[in-house]
């Protein structure tokens, strides 16, 4: 292989673990500063200007806590739980298209670390892996509260997955592909996925709340009831291990939605800079684009939190599979309709 | 109209038990509500103050700590008559009297003054009624501004004299108006 590649893509990789893991750290002050703000307060505001060394402080806070073992003969389980919330919960980028070609050193770089023509399998299969941290994190604390949170977050992850394909269905029957980069490229301009899939954007929508345990479905860490569900045995910073791994999956999740839906890099007018000012300046710009949406989408996480209360669990359930599975199916046949119809064949 | 259905308010809402719609099951339309009302929160002012920087005005009836009055001449009102600590439900105040001597009269106004004139601030429960019961005008919880701040064993909420006399300043300050008719 190529050596030029291998550099290109490591320093790729690189880029976007450190984009992430700054993602994920500014979302805690992000989503302390925003509940601050729904609930007319201030926010954190000490640490630095505005609060702006909060998460460093708050990381270091992690660091320096004692490390507790509950009594528990699975100690690998324990300590695995974690690793697996975390690690999963960052392999995800590795496919999705961060931005279009951008020509520089004479080169075309792709920017994608990985352009894997069933992109949204292996998006799928990851998360499906992701519940499994949870799992074994909530099994190994031997620890009532964390079983039940552990079987709740596992059920319900396994029940909105399926609502969750089924309003892929739809997109991939218009699309045509499962590669993330084919999606992307299909949504030039302004024909965005979300104006042709609306429903199947609302279905993926809440669902992606149910994958990454956000309120108002997370039923898997509800203090109330569970005191802190899977995480309640765990401290220092395997504890926060798991809270990265939430905010890290929220990043993904904005970004799965921004790609999807809502036109991934691309924005309205890109044409004509690409007429005036060259391709690079519009990859540049589209890259912009996509972290604007991401950002929006993870306030949008952030917003609803703060907005709707928990749900109740049989209420999950009965949405999840009376509400959502029937409307994303229904959602199969009318997109199939309409294309047959479009196609000329129906009729 | 029936007793039932009347609101005053205005804002009554009877409760039903009726089966929700399919769409009113999907919950959007109550999330629109409400994801409208939180972001109109988003920029309403803050409430928020910033304690140590920032402190609350205190209203102009806030009962604080105790002061013992002095009188236009700058001389202590009380002449421990011990009403106050009569009317103490909380058996805070403690105080002695001692007689007044001759060479004392620009320092008590009446015959008899208190010589000790203890308020243990942890059993005071701030109900103002040595206030009322005062015949002189001598205590007042108003007028200090100020709250009983914390310490770290209990005699040291034993306030005697020295913490609630009426600073000389502040009757220095009193007397000003009079001084300048």
């Amino acid at each position: 292989m190529d050596t030029a590649i291998i550099i290109e893509k490591g320093i790729f990789i690189v880029v976007i673990f450190a984009i992430t893991m700054l993602f994920a750290m500014y979302e805690t002050l992000a989503e302390r500063k925003i509940a601050a703000w729904f609930q007319d307060r201030i926010g954190p505001d000490r640490a630095g200007k505005g609060g702006i060394l909060q998460p460093l402080a708050d990381g270091l806070k992690l660091f320096s806590k004692e490390e507790f073992f509950p009594n528990t003969p699975n100690r690998f389980l324990f300590i695995a739980g974690p690793a697996i919330s975390m690690s999963t919960a960052l392999i995800t980028s590795a496919v999705i298209p961060w931005g279009d070609t951008l020509h520089i050193f004479g080169r075309d770089v792709v920017l994608q670390a990985t352009d894997i023509d069933i992109a949204m399998l292996y998006i799928f299969g990851v998360l499906s892996v992701g519940v499994y941290g949870i799992m074994i994190g909530g099994w190994a604390s031997n620890n009532k509260f964390s079983l039940m949170g552990a079987m709740r977050a596992s059920s319900q992850m396994i029940s909105y997955e399926v609502a969750m394909g089924l309003a892929i269905i739809a997109l991939v029957m218009m699309t045509g592909s499962l590669s993330l980069r084919d999606i992307a490229a299909g949504q030039h301009g302004m024909s965005w996925n979300v104006f042709y899939q609306p429903v199947g954007f609302l279905i993926f929508l809440v669902c992606s709340f149910a994958e990454t345990n956000r309120t108002p479905f997370d039923l898997a860490e509800c203090e109330a009831e569970l005191i802190g569900g899977y995480h309640t045995e765990y401290s220092s910073m395997k504890m926060g291990f798991y809270l990265f791994a939430e905010y890290a999956s929220m990043f993904i999740s904005s970004t799965i939605l921004a790609v999807l839906y809502f036109g991934a890099y691309n924005f309205p007018g890109m044409d004509w800079v690409t007429e005036n000012w060259g391709a690079n300046a519009t990859t540049w710009i589209g890259v912009l684009v996509l972290f604007g949406k991401i950002c929006f989408f993870i306030f949008f996480y952030m917003w609803v939190r703060w907005t709707i209360p928990r749900f109740r669990y049989d209420q999950l359930m009965k949405l999840g599979w009376k509400m959502l599975i029937p409307l994303a199916i229904a959602n199969i046949v009318i997109t199939a309709l309409a294309i047959l119809w479009s196609d000329g064949k129906l009729f | 109209m029936s007793i039932e259905s009347l609101s005053l308010s205005g804002r009554k809402k009877e409760v039903s038990n009726k089966k929700m719609t399919f769409m009113e099951s999907l919950y959007l339309v109550a999330i629109a509500k409400g994801l409208w009302i939180t972001l109109g929160h988003l920029f309403t002012r803050k409430v928020t103050i910033k304690y140590p920087e920032q402190t609350r005005s205190l209203s102009p009836v806030y009962r604080g700590q105790h002061m013992l009055m002095r009188d236009d001449e700058g001389r202590e009102r009380c002449t421990a008559c011990g009403l106050c600590a009569l009317s103490c439900p909380a058996e805070a105040i403690t105080m002695k009297a001692e007689e007044r001597k001759p060479d004392e009269k620009h320092l008590y106004r009446e015959e008899k003054y208190a010589s000790i004139y203890e308020i243990n601030m942890l059993r005071c429960i701030f109900c103002g009624l040595c206030e009322e019961a005062c015949p002189k005008q001598a205590i007042y919880l108003t007028k200090s501004r100020v709250m009983v701040k914390s310490a770290s064993n209990r005699e040291d909420f034993i306030y005697g004299k020295e913490k609630l006399v009426m600073p000389l300043e502040m009757a220095i300050n009193n007397t000003k108006p009079q001084m300048a008719k």
